[in-house]
């Protein structure tokens, strides 16, 4: 267990450390929110009708800025050779990584997020339901986020197959991380949609380490 | 303890790089695997390692087959690859510390002051060169208390004098019981070492 809590704080004291991760996803995910009312005019209802799918669709694509590195990095200098040999078995391993990924790439964008929403005109209830929903739902996209790292570590340009690979996961998340918004918006219950976010990430804690753990022992033999 | 290699094949790209490899190594014993470029040493060594999985054959600890039953092995040896491993954005000490605790209990600075390091233990690990930085890699492998050494070329780029401290180092290790599978071009000959040639026949 502590080996476990070692390395996720090494993983986020490196990306902290490095700057890289931190600031590129969250860099891109405010440039891109930014980008829409420029590009959409400044309607407020237009904007209050497409700001769920802005910021969630902005925060998939700021996820996978960052994706590819989960194990490249250490697979480049040898350091997951060595931890795919130590003690702690690979899932729990993956987990860990996922767990860093998360903390480092997407928390600060779920603090932004709010301030970002109000520019999108989302009323209180939406940011609510926003932020909610983004805390339940993102770390599925860590999760099956690891299983498309793990596959394509040590691809060269693995970054875009590795996109093309888990986008397609990421719509059930996207919906209902919309509709919950939706939902808030127009003043309906939330719970729904929470619940199967909630869901799909129990679902996505059970198998994405699974899946990943066996998808880095192929790529690497 | 006892470590054995029983039949080994190995199989790169519907290549076979090396067939019916066998040999066994009790306490205190170091075989030397040698070979031209491409025989398969870093290969052999990765499948020791359980970084690859043979095409054929058994690897035993203690008398058990280590891919049926990989519990009692993990932990009980090292690996020295060609990459080092060392983060950049981390220290010298960090880098080393980092794997010593996730190894298991080890003394830091023993390890660092073993192939003089202290020094550099403040010193970012990005700024090392290449004598530098395997020095650190020695002394993350000093530092765990694994008892089989795996090393694939422990020696490259390293000079005259820490060829010397290593060799020392490791014949305490061999002295203390411990085992020792290594790989290198250059000449590290040490008391009663095994040898073993692979590719000898093609």
């Amino acid at each position: 267990m502590a080996r476990f809590f070692q390395l996720i704080r090494r993983d986020v004291i490196l990306s902290f450390r490095q700057g890289s991760a931190v600031t590129l996803s969250l860099s891109f995910f405010v440039m891109v929110i930014v980008l829409f009312p420029l590009g959409v005019g400044p309607e407020l209802s237009v904007l209050m009708r497409i700001g769920p799918g802005v910021l969630w669709v902005a925060a998939l694509l700021a996820c996978l800025l960052t994706l590819d590195r989960m194990f490249q990095a250490d697979f480049e200098d040898g350091a997951l050779d060595l931890f795919m040999i130590g003690p702690l078995p690979v899932e729990i391993l993956v987990l860990a990584k996922v767990i860093a990924h998360w903390l480092t790439s997407i928390l600060p964008l779920i603090v932004v997020a709010p301030v970002l929403a109000l520019s999108l005109n989302l009323p209180a209830e939406g940011i609510l339901a926003l932020t909610l929903a983004l805390l339940i739902g993102t770390p599925t996209l860590s999760l099956i986020g690891a299983v498309g790292a793990a596959l394509t570590v040590g691809m060269r340009r693995g970054g875009v197959l590795l996109s093309l690979l888990v986008l397609p996961l990421y719509i059930p998340v996207l919906i209902f991380g919309v509709a919950a918004v939706d939902a808030a918006i127009a003043q309906l219950s939330v719970a729904p949609h929470l619940l199967l976010l909630g869901g799909i990430s129990l679902g996505a804690l059970v198998l994405g380490p699974l899946a990943a753990a066996a998808g880095l022992r192929l790529s690497l033999s | 303890m006892s470590f054995s290699v029983h039949n080994l094949a190995c199989q790169r790209a519907d290549q076979i790089i090396f067939e019916n490899v066998s040999f066994s190594l009790a306490p205190g014993e170091a075989i030397w695997v040698r070979g031209r470029n491409g025989a398969g040493k870093s290969s052999l060594l990765r499948i020791c390692a359980r970084l690859l999985k043979p095409l054929d054959g058994s690897i035993s600890w203690q008398g058990e087959n280590i891919l049926d039953d990989p519990e009692s092995y993990v932990g009980a040896y090292q690996y020295l690859g060609h990459q080092d491993a060392l983060k950049s954005a981390m220290t010298v000490e960090e880098n080393i510390k980092f794997w010593a605790d996730y190894h298991g209990e080890a003394d830091v600075s023993a390890a660092l002051a073993e192939f003089d390091l202290m020094p550099l233990r403040n010193v970012s690990a990005g700024i090392l060169s290449q004598g530098q930085r395997k020095r650190v890699n020695l002394a993350r492998l000093a530092a765990s208390p694994a008892s089989l050494w795996i090393l694939d070329e422990p020696l490259s780029a390293l000079d005259r004098h820490y060829i010397g401290q290593f060799r020392e180092r490791l014949s305490r290790h061999l002295a203390a019981g411990g085992m020792a599978i290594y790989a290198t071009h250059q000449d590290l000959e040490l008391n009663d070492s095994k040898s073993l040639e692979l590719g000898a026949d093609t």
